[in-house]
């Protein structure tokens, strides 16, 4: 085989199930594309002797027959998934050096269904963030370049490590996770799959928390199937997660060809946001006819609170972290400033100095909402409207099964474009947040690309627990899509 | 039976006033585990041993709850006859603290598991007041700071971070230090005799912040201050004596009660107020969202109500039908295991009044005179019911019993074989009795004569003829012989 790093996930599982290929010499593949292309940046720690021995363990269940549903498969996982024994960083200075004596229950599960750890992959410090720049270890670079340009781009964000890892071939596929749009943003601008699942349906156990009743792990893969793989893996009920739901995990993959012939789509009017990219729009469009094409129903419906999601969001997310961080203090672990006065010196000057600006004010803004006399205006308010905006999809969903909607208003943008203006880059996620407010699966898939060549993505949301619909209805948007755009690999020089 | 009992007002120079009590307690819950984690919970191990990557607040680890806990809170709930709220939330209380590791602490701020409930206290003079309980709910405790290891570094022991505690709130119904105090002890029998609570106020288990104001009978409540973290009975009695004075002289002096927080100092017995900086909290609370609502089935409450052990009011009224008086009652109800005692001895055949005699005139003294608790004490409840036991079965005089008990607290043993062995078993020999009575007679001619003239000196015989038999003899036999002997009527 030519280049074993251009298998899909289930392609790579077939061929080591048919022992085309060993799981070590798959690893290798990507180990060496990993050193390769380290320009990009989307790995914070590689660690290759932890996959090589990984691999070797896998190769010999594969002879034993004894193969579990990711055997020997390599993947990456987001720096926020803790990982025993290997430092893990939220991509922030503040615990920059930390190395969790325990494991992430999600990752735990692929360990646990063979996969093979290449490394941790970059994010935006504290999943904060849109673009993966603001990560204390510099911003990750996208594959992928406009036509004609050699513009650095960026992979979207949070998740930017795991679509670009994803992207540029250093995993099949790689653990994400999404507080408002972190896995689905990054899989849109980088021609990539990703799910954000069901808010319960992954432990957060052992995942360091932004905005604990937002934040869902999921998968970023190449492809539908990998996704479906991957998330079965993922997917438990946690004893350790009291928010995690014990409902069975399907077999994705199984029911992954249905159609969607008799499957009502909903439109929402609402998605019809003045300032989306004319080719976002088309995309959109498209999407609508392909899926009619295989016999779906196109529904119009409403989700009037839309417009409220980004405040209530920008809300709740940083009310959330501001309590969440407080752990990162300097007492325990992670960066101490260096000769404190005092205690409230050691504090202001350990959290000053080892959180990044954009952390920095989601926690002031937290914090701000959640204090005496502000409360009930901002924080209790917004729970209210998340109320009505989780209502808004329960009436929509009496008219339909699946939502389509665009992923992204606009393509992949410049590194450093957006980082001046926070609320420019808040509004990227406009059509991704109000699904993790709602508590819902949400998939993106990539639909087509714009003039310059660059990815557009599609996403469709779904009912609660219900992601193999989600994933069926995907499948056909990918059939129909025939997504083969690459990104060249300018990187290897 | 209500707050308006006679009230014990404070003297100032402008006439009397009447001092307000509320209270918060802290109760650690008996439990092996911690409130979110499986850590465990024992007191004086070494720093930092019982510490879980929960209680740490390590990156990415979320709470769970301890049903055992809850399970706690509940049968509390239901001790205090309050409301059990089948449904309750846990909210975050952010604030820093070298010794809160997350940076928050959970506890139940807008709905608590337990609602409003009620203790009875009896006063002295045979009143009973009426304690409000306003809620109960559950909450982790933080860490200890320690400041007195090193010139200049603090040190952190986390084995107490995330323990769980019931704060259970009063109403403002208490009227005096004395009543706060009877408080006190009442909750403490309580939750001991529920098994929810040690009640070890300087393990530090039992915890109280006390809220004082005064007022002029019959008028509105006034400012009140709140003396924090007091674990001493003793001083909290202290504390609110001087804290209401103080507040006395001040609204004497025309000045006016600015609420705030104190700290009661055990070197002065002053009470002074916190540096601002320990008070100027805002402490952001919200819902935990790492934490569903807290909610529970009727039955399973039904479950715990019935698994309820007596508790010392139901107690009380029991051993009063069985003829105690309330004092004799309230003394032996007021500590599980002096009423677990008590009861052992009326199993083992024993009549209550007896006991409470034998046990409040006897036993509990050489206790209280060697410092020793009913369980710490020498003599095991099956002993002291076998010699009150053998005064009844006519075996020993009421005089010897007490020698039996003497023998068995120094030496040990069992009662009945140490009468056995020691020849002190009464004597109902008739014979041997007259021999000793007509000794008596016949060497007291003339007490004899003025015995005639004077019934009452049937006693001095009686002495005298117990003395010749080494107290043994059965008094009631010989005193029915003296009588014969003399010609007095019976």
């Amino acid at each position: 085989m030519s280049d074993l790093t251009e298998l899909t996930l289930a392609e790579a599982r077939d061929a080591i199930a048919s022992k085309k290929v060993s799981s070590r010499e798959l690893t290798q593949g990507f180990l060496k594309a990993m050193e390769e292309a380290r320009v990009l940046n989307a790995y914070i720690t590689e660690t290759p002797e932890i996959a090589l021995a990984m691999a070797d363990a896998s190769d010999k269940r594969i002879a034993a027959g004894e193969a579990r549903p990711m055997e020997g498969l390599p993947v990456g996982i987001k720096d926020l998934y803790c990982t025993k024994g290997v430092k893990t960083t939220a991509a922030s200075k503040i615990i920059a050096d930390y190395v969790p004596q325990y494991e992430s229950t999600v990752s735990q599960n692929l360990w646990d269904n063979g996969a093979v750890m290449l490394g941790k992959l970059s994010c935006d410090e504290f999943a904060m963030g849109s673009s993966n720049e603001t990560s204390a270890f510099g911003p990750v670079i996208s594959p992928w370049r406009a036509k004609g340009s050699t513009a650095q781009l960026v992979p979207g964000g949070s998740s930017g490590g795991s679509s670009c890892a994803v992207a540029a071939r250093l995993a099949l596929g790689a653990t994400a996770s999404d507080t408002g749009g972190s896995i689905r943003t990054p899989a849109a601008v980088t021609g990539t799959t990703g799910i954000k699942p069901t808010y319960g349906r992954c432990s957060r156990y052992g995942i360091v928390a932004f905005a604990s009743s937002l934040d869902q792990a999921g998968p970023i893969s190449s492809t539908v199937r990998d996704c479906a793989i991957m998330l079965k893996a993922m997917a438990s009920v946690d004893p350790k997660d009291s928010t995690s739901v014990d409902i069975p995990v399907p077999d994705y993959e199984a029911g992954l060809e249905g159609g969607v012939k008799g499957l009502r789509i909903g439109i929402p009017k609402e998605y019809r946001l003045e300032g989306t990219a004319p080719e976002i729009t088309a995309i959109w469009e498209k999407g609508v006819e392909w899926l009619k094409a295989q016999g779906a129903e196109i529904v119009d419906i409403s989700l009037p609170h839309t417009k409220y999601a980004l405040p209530t969001y920008y809300i709740i997310a940083p009310a959330e972290c501001s309590s969440n961080l407080a752990r990162y203090d300097g007492v325990r672990y992670g960066h101490r400033a260096a000769d404190p006065k005092d205690l409230i010196d050691l504090y202001e000057r350990s959290r000053g100095e080892g959180f990044g600006a954009e952390v920095r004010r989601r926690i002031l803004i937290g914090t701000y909402v959640l204090s005496a006399g502000y409360y009930d205006a901002y924080y209790l308010r917004a729970q209210k409207v998340r109320a009505l905006i989780a209502r808004d999809f329960t009436e929509a969903y009496k008219k339909c099964d699946v939502i389509l909607t665009p992923a992204t208003p606009a393509p992949a943008f410049a590194i450093g474009e957006k980082v001046a203006d926070p609320i420019t880059m808040y509004l990227y996620d406009v059509f991704t947040v109000t699904v993790n407010l709602a508590g819902l699966p949400s998939l993106v898939v990539p639909a087509g690309v714009n003039d310059a060549g660059l990815p557009l993505g599609l996403q469709l949301i779904g009912k609660a627990f219900d992601e193999a619909t989600l994933f069926r209805a995907g499948r056909a948007l990918e059939i129909a899509a025939e997504f083969k755009a690459k990104p060249e690999k300018w990187w290897r020089g | 039976m209500s707050t308006e009992r006679a009230a014990k007002l404070i003297q100032g120079t402008t006439g009397g006033w009447e001092v307000v009590v509320g209270l918060e307690v802290h109760c650690q819950v008996l439990s092996n585990a911690k409130l979110f984690s499986g850590a465990a919970t024992a007191f004086g191990a070494d720093p930092n041993s019982q510490v879980s990557f929960v209680d740490a607040a390590m990156p990415g680890m979320l709470p769970v709850i301890n049903k055992f806990c809850v399970e706690q809170a509940v049968r509390t709930g239901l001790g205090l006859k309050a409301q059990i709220n089948l449904r309750s939330v846990f909210d975050r209380k952010n604030y820093f603290y070298a010794d809160l590791p997350a940076g928050y602490q959970i506890s139940q701020y807008k709905n608590p598991i337990v609602g409003e409930g009620e203790v009875l206290i009896d006063l002295p003079g045979g009143e009973v007041a009426r304690v409000g309980i306003e809620r109960l709910h559950l909450e982790q405790d933080a860490g200890k700071s320690i400041h007195d290891q090193h010139p200049d570094h603090s040190f952190v022991d986390l084995n107490r971070a995330g323990i769980a505690l019931m704060e259970i709130v009063t109403k403002p119904d208490m009227r005096s230090a004395e009543e706060a105090s009877l408080f006190l002890r009442k909750l403490r029998a309580i939750v001991r005799y529920l098994g929810t609570c040690d009640g070890n106020m300087e393990e530090g288990s039992m915890r109280a912040d006390v809220n004082v104001s005064v007022r002029k009978p019959g008028t509105p409540f006034n400012t009140r201050c709140e003396i924090k973290n007091m674990n001493s009975m003793r001083f909290i009695v202290q504390a609110i004596e001087y804290e209401s004075r103080r507040q006395i002289d001040v609204l004497e002096s025309g000045g006016t009660i600015a609420q705030q927080t104190l700290l009661f100092d055990t070197k002065t017995g002053e009470t002074r107020p916190m540096r601002s900086k320990e008070e100027a909290h805002d402490y952001r609370y919200f819902p935990d969202p790492d934490l569903l609502p807290l909610e529970f089935e009727q039955s399973w409450v039904d479950e715990i109500a019935a698994s309820l052990p007596e508790l010392p009011d139901a107690k009380k009224d029991r051993f009063m039908a069985m003829g105690l008086n309330a004092y004799d009652a309230l003394v032996l109800v007021a500590e599980k295991e002096t009423a677990e005692y008590f009861e052992a001895m009326l199993a083992a055949g024993v009549d209550a009044k007896s006991a409470a005699n034998w046990l409040n005139n006897e036993y509990f003294g050489r206790l209280n005179k060697a410092g020793l608790s009913v369980t710490e004490g020498p003599v095991s409840a099956a002993a002291n019911a076998e010699i009150i036991k053998m005064v009844g079965e006519n075996i020993i005089s009421g005089k010897i019993a007490k020698d039996v008990l003497d023998i068995v607290w120094a030496e040990g043993g069992d009662p009945r074989a140490i009468v056995e062995t020691r020849g002190l078993k009464q004597v109902t020999d008739t014979g041997a009795i007259e021999k000793a009575v007509d000794a008596v007679i016949a060497a007291n001619p003339d007490k004899v004569e003025a015995a005639k003239l004077k019934p009452a000196m049937a006693g001095w015989f009686v002495g005298q003829v117990m003395k010749a038999t080494g107290g043994k003899a059965n008094p009631g036999t010989v005193n029915a012989l003296i009588k014969a002997r003399l010609g007095l009527p019976d």
